[in-house]
């Protein structure tokens, strides 16, 4: 990992993204700025249409902006290409989906270790590595077992595991608690604040104030703009 | 890499079984077909290939021209308007390797108690050279043999089995029109010519002896036909003309005077046999490699069904930092898979089915490695070309939209 500590995780400058629509472009971001620093805990909240999804996809290296520069560990992303974002997105950063997004045929363990088939990781190591995050969020036992036989909750812990495999710094999540309960909700949050606590950056989506009363930072998003940025006291809303 | 890629497609094929095991079934049709139509069309060309061996390559005859008495005329060879020399003459040639004057005639043969009636072949030496016959117990006789007209005979298999049973005829002598011959040689069995006929059945005696001894000639030295062996198949044509220009000169024949001799080209009809039988196997080749096509556009079809309904997949496999060649080899080798698999199953079909056929109809079928190779190597070759589309398909896509498809 290139210096970190005092350089920005991630920064964004005049980030812009537009959509081709029926009725023409359609600005869904509108030239964000924002500074992430190491070990930050940030909560995005906002209604739905604010751009808060299309900001994290931006983040996420799943999408490009139209305008404006990202830059994730020091270097800009913005106009790479899409194999560069790729390899971003597998060892730089961790995704983690409201919907869980686990591969249905494939163990828990297989699933944890996709992201280093891609890195290409020899086997006995994946598979150590793979075991060792399914035991660290409490599913050791299950390591065999297909997604289907595990609850929600423990589903998106194993998407946890599987956007810690490749030991990023950074993880992203898109409302990673909006198809659970709030007592799985918490247990999540938990996790989350103990995987910050071990020095990981934190970006999350949410909109529930509940959840976001988890991470140290607030940034609310409105038609596409950053409205409001603060910290958040400790446990305080 | 490759290895936990194949054990992906393992599991891919496996999620649906049923349709990997259809769409497998148009490659084994193919690949099956192929090798079954292959199988038969190289035994066809096989069979046709040894008859030819042994009817001689490169041949052609001379006949004897026909005469005129009172308005009635004989066939071929019915005058006696060639001769030893004229043989002779045509050996000096260029580009003919072989030329054997040739009186032949059906006998009836004696040894012992048995008879049997068979064609008796008088000629010279080179006639088994022409004709690529081979001697498997005795000898042959030589060019002394025929100066000298000793009365020494080879014969054919079928000859040897009707005339002296279990007896080893070499040594011994038979009787062909009182006339005592003994038999040096047996000729290697040669089986049906290409009009039915038994080749084995056969005497082959010096051509003086045959003249003096048991058909008997008005003219000394006559001969009724000659046998012509060419270097090779190009220069046939013109080996027949110089053949044709030098018997015109040596019986003085002037110009629009008509032939008194006939030329028959034997290897024509053994040659337009051969060329049927090959296209016949590159025609039934070609039809089974339809089958091949259209097991290809099977796998096609279902490699695109199956990005579609992976969308999602793909784009979670996209968002953990898989790039767009992991996901086109993950599809292509899928494809491949599904392509060789069903090759070999096609393989061992065909060749149960090859070998079936031999065994119930006796068809000569030809089995060869190439073939098999070949097989593979399109197998391949129509996994890759049909999967690249849908694979191609598939990393294409953009991991934001892959994502949401639901």
């Amino acid at each position: 990992m290139p210096a970190m500590d005092n350089a920005a995780v991630i920064r964004v400058a005049g980030l812009g993204k537009s959509y081709e629509t029926a009725a023409g472009l359609f600005p869904a971001l509108k030239g964000v700025d924002l500074e992430v620093r190491p070990g930050e805990f940030i909560a995005i909240m906002g209604p739905s249409g604010s751009g808060k999804s299309t900001f994290m996809n931006l983040l996420g290296c799943l999408d490009t902006p139209t305008v404006g520069d990202y830059f994730l560990a020091g270097k800009n992303v913005a106009q790479m290409d899409r194999d560069a974002l790729a390899l971003l997105r597998n060892r730089t950063l961790g995704f983690v989906f409201q919907g869980f997004n686990l591969l249905p045929r494939m163990s828990l363990q297989d699933n944890v270790a996709l992201p280093l088939v891609y890195a290409g990781v020899d086997r006995e190591t994946r598979r150590e590595r793979a075991r060792a995050l399914l035991a660290k969020v409490g599913l050791g036992q299950y390591a065999e077992s297909l997604p289907n036989r595990i609850s929600g909750g423990q589903q998106q812990r194993v998407a946890i595991a599987r956007a810690l495999v490749n030991r990023p710094r950074l993880i992203l999540a898109d409302e990673p608690t909006g198809n659970l309960d709030s007592h799985t909700s918490e247990e999540i949050m938990r996790l989350f604040e103990a995987l910050n606590d071990e020095g990981i950056t934190i970006v999350l989506v949410t909109h529930e104030p509940d959840i976001a009363a988890h991470c140290k930072r607030q940034v609310r998003f409105l038609d596409g703009q950053i409205v409001s940025d603060r910290l958040t006291g400790e446990g305080g809303a | 890499m490759i290895h936990p890629m194949l054990g992906e497609a393992w599991l891919a094929m496996g999620a649906n079984r049923l349709r990997t095991a259809l769409t497998m079934l148009g490659m084994v049709i193919g690949v099956g077909a192929v090798v079954i139509m292959l199988a038969i069309g190289q035994g066809a060309q096989y069979a046709v290939q040894q008859t030819i061996s042994t009817m001689g390559s490169n041949l052609f005859i001379v006949l004897s021209g026909s005469f005129t008495t009172s308005g009635v005329r004989s066939g071929s060879a019915g005058a006696p308007t060639l001769n030893v020399a004229d043989a002779e003459a045509i050996a000096e040639l260029d580009g003919v390797t072989n030329v054997a004057p040739t009186h032949q005639g059906t006998r009836q043969l004696v040894y012992g108690s048995q008879n049997w009636s068979s064609q008796i072949i008088g000629t010279t030496p080179d006639y088994l050279e022409a004709r690529a016959w081979t001697i498997v117990s005795g000898a042959g006789f030589g060019d002394s043999d025929v100066r000298s007209a000793t009365r020494v005979a080879i014969i054919g298999k079928t000859v040897a089995e009707n005339l002296f049973g279990d007896d080893d005829p070499v040594g011994k002598t038979m009787r062909i029109q009182q006339n005592p011959f003994i038999v040096v040689g047996v000729l290697g069995s040669k089986g049906q010519s290409l009009d039915g006929r038994d080749q084995d059945d056969t005497v082959i005696i010096p051509l003086s002896t045959a003249q003096r001894k048991v058909f008997g000639t008005p003219f000394l030295g006559s001969v009724r036909m000659i046998m012509v062996q060419a270097d090779t198949a190009e220069n046939m044509p013109r080996v027949m003309d110089s053949v044709s220009s030098l018997l015109r000169q040596r019986h003085r024949l002037r110009e629009g005077m008509p032939d008194d001799f006939f030329m028959r080209n034997l290897s024509a009809a053994a040659e337009s046999e051969a060329e049927t039988t090959r296209t016949m196997s590159i025609l039934l080749g070609a039809i089974a490699s339809i089958s091949l096509l259209v097991g290809g556009i099977g796998i096609m079809n279902i490699m695109l069904v199956s990005v579609t309904e992976r969308t999602r997949e793909i784009g979670i496999r996209m968002a953990i930092g898989a790039r767009q060649k992991d996901i086109l080899s993950q599809f292509l080798l899928e494809a491949v898979m599904i392509s060789f698999a069903g090759c070999l199953l096609g393989l061992i079909l065909g060749l149960g089915i090859a070998l079936a056929v031999n065994a119930l109809t006796g068809m000569v079928v030809v089995i060869s490695g190439s073939a098999a190779l070949i097989a593979f190597a399109v197998a391949a070759g129509v996994g890759i070309f049909f999967g690249w589309y849908p694979a191609r398909k598939a990393a294409r896509l953009d991991p934001i939209e892959a994502l949401r498809y639901q």
